[in-house]
């Protein structure tokens, strides 16, 4: 077991690397030239600022020298220095990273916690109107574009009805709490500022609806076709002739069988909903990666992106390792194999 | 009273007949051909566009701008008084075509690539899915802004972007497929008359082991058509006067008073992608006997 896992951190550590090669050659062979994007046209027709720019950010070494500094730097966690914002990557990744990860985490509670009782519902109630209302429910909130949603719900909520706060994190003239963890929920909370905790939740209303309206779709059809598999095993047909109550079966019996696929599938989405949240946080303002992503995709500042890459190849290795983990947690017979 | 009760027997023995017969069919073909519908009536806008669009999409008419819906302009008109139902029906020419165009050219080349690496193994099936991993490493939307932003914009370059990160989950599917079909008796007996690797892979497997493929192809469009709108909608999918539903969108992004602008093109993107996926989900069913309806 334990071979099992340190190989399969190794192939992946191995695959995030190889993949910020990737990015790498591809920064160096397509036709795009951060000098010019970085420097604007008047900086970038004289040779000597140009000298000057390429020498300062090692683009006048050699490829192969370019890419062993990245590497070198990667084992003193340093991941290069950001063309457009002058700093660190690692730096800009840790303060990008909080507000990603608290609306993320809110959008994909939110998901689960809608998702997976109506998944349940659409299985035990098959072809009544319960699992019509799901299909319909998950298919349309598979085909919805995120950055269209996210404009309808700021005209309706915030433009029209003005319940809802606009874009943002919290209110312009707020002050944000002071910094323990990055996440404005449990900072606030942290030092009982109460005012700001509401206005911080209030902001992640709309944003985290957004978000969870694709990977609300994914859960519920997952949970359903899951659950359906489940509710024709034997076992269901062996508690029903022992008499247990249909509720008793659904939850103690079927439910847990039934999870693990919606854990692999669900999260796979958490993943994504970490690392790709590019729309909803440009739309929203919100100072996370998808808009730090974004930015650095759009400048060509590719060592920022290489960082980036690297940075969700982990996320991706430690979701995937956790969803191992839970499988354990969920099917004991895992552990014995 | 007497009236009542005469036309009361003809329907109470009449309707369950039919109403019964029209739910079978409604069961066995009703959200595929609810999808297949949406999808033939987008495809006739696109032939017809210049047809049915009652003005020049790019016609640019300052004095009537930001205009909300009326009988001249049924959808309203844009910030800069273009009409924004002719900019919706010239749009749709776009999505379908980038939506399909992409998804299909990637099946065909994740496929046969999948299809190889399982039936070759070994070595070869080793690099092949390796490659493919390591593809499947970056999130496709910021590989594909990558490459969008380093190409330049426009739509060749944005489909481009896109097919570099599309493929993988083709040759993931292809290969799992093979592999199952790999060991039947009907491919042994093809090998035993004589048939080459290429033939049998080709025209022996690939044709069984197609289904799946198809429902994730019918999914996937739907899932394109999004990606690109949405690379359009961040400024890397079309050169600006170009009628698209995603660039559409994000002018009128900030015109919340004026909903129209965005309202429309994004129920444009919605009901499309939707066809497509009530339709890949109507097949899959179809397909699958577990999930078959009685």
């Amino acid at each position: 077991m334990l071979r099992y896992i340190t190989s399969r951190v190794a192939i992946a550590a191995l695959m995030a690397v190889l993949a910020t090669l990737v990015i790498f050659l591809i920064a160096n062979t397509v036709p795009g030239d951060p000098v010019l994007t970085q420097l604007g046209d008047l900086a970038a027709s004289n040779p000597d600022y140009v000298a000057r720019f390429r020498a300062k950010w090692g683009l006048d070494l050699p490829l192969w020298e370019q890419y062993w500094v990245f590497l070198r730097g990667i084992v003193h966690g340093d991941l290069g220095m950001s063309i457009a914002s002058q700093r660190p990557v690692l730096d800009d990744i840790l303060q990008y990273a909080p507000a990603t990860i608290e609306l993320s985490t809110i959008a994909f509670a939110l998901s689960l916690l809608i998702g997976i009782p109506l998944g349940i519902l659409a299985a035990v109630r098959r072809d009544s109107w319960i699992d019509h209302v799901a299909r319909l429910v998950s298919l349309i909130g598979v085909s919805s574009p995120t950055f269209w949603l996210a404009f309808i719900m700021l005209a309706i909520f915030y433009g029209g009805l003005q319940i809802a706060p606009g874009p943002g994190r919290l209110d312009p003239i707020a002050f944000p709490p002071p910094t323990v963890t990055g996440l404005f929920l449990v900072d606030s909370a942290l030092v009982g500022d109460w005012d700001t905790f509401w206005d911080a939740a209030a902001h992640l209303v709309l944003p985290s609806i957004v978000l969870a309206a694709a990977t609300l779709g994914l859960i519920t059809r997952t949970t359903r076709a899951s659950m359906l598999e489940s509710l024709q095993q034997e076992y269901v047909r062996v508690a029903r002739a022992k008499g247990l109550r249909e509720t008793m079966i659904v939850t103690g019996h079927v439910l847990p069988n039934a999870l693990i696929p919606v854990v692999t599938l669900g999260g796979l989405a958490y993943a994504n909903l970490l690392t790709g949240a590019v729309m909803t946080e440009t739309i929203f303002s919100w100072p996370g990666l998808g808009r730090y992503t974004f930015q650095s995709a759009v400048s060509l500042d590719f060592p920022a992106i290489m960082g980036i890459t690297l940075m969700v190849a982990v996320v991706y290795l430690v979701i995937n390792l956790l969803i191992d983990f839970s499988y354990a947690l969920l099917d004991p017979r895992v552990v014995r194999r | 009273m007497t009236d009542a009760t005469f036309q009361a027997v003809p329907t109470a023995v009449v309707q369950p007949v039919p109403s019964s017969r029209a739910r079978r069919v409604w069961r066995r073909y009703g959200l595929a051909g609810v999808g297949a519908a949406i999808i033939c009536i987008w495809l006739l806008v696109a032939l017809a566009a210049p047809l049915l669009s009652p003005y020049a999409p790019d016609a640019v008419d300052v004095v009537n701008r930001l205009q909300p819906p009326s009988t001249a302009h049924w959808f309203g008109t844009d910030a800069l008084g273009r009409d924004v139902l002719a900019r919706l029906l010239y749009g749709s020419r776009i999505s379908l075509f980038t939506g399909t165009v992409v998804v299909l050219l990637s099946a065909v080349f994740g496929t046969v690539l999948g299809g190889i690496a399982a039936y070759a193994g070994g070595k070869i099936e080793e690099v092949i899915m390796r490659i493919t991993d390591l593809v499947l490493c970056f999130p496709p939307i910021i590989l594909a802004m990558a490459i969008a932003a380093a190409l330049g914009i426009g739509i060749t370059n944005t489909i481009i972007a896109m097919l570099v990160v599309w493929w993988p989950k083709f040759a993931r599917l292809a290969r799992s497929l093979v592999i199952v079909q790999r060991s039947r008796e009907y491919v042994e007996a093809a090998h035993v008359v004589g048939f080459g690797p290429g033939r049998v892979l080709m025209r022996h497997i690939i044709p069984n082991a197609i289904g799946p493929l198809i429902v994730l192809v019918t999914l996937d469009v739907g899932n394109a058509i999004i990606t690109f709108a949405g690379l359009s909608f961040l400024g890397l999918g079309v050169v600006p006067p170009t009628a698209e539903w995603g660039a559409m969108v994000s002018e009128g992004r900030e015109l919340v008073e004026q909903w129209w602008v965005a309202t429309f093109p994004g129920l444009a993107i919605l009901t499309v992608v939707l066809g497509f996926n009530f339709l890949g989900d109507g097949i899959r069913d179809w397909l699958d006997p577990k999930a078959r309806r009685r």
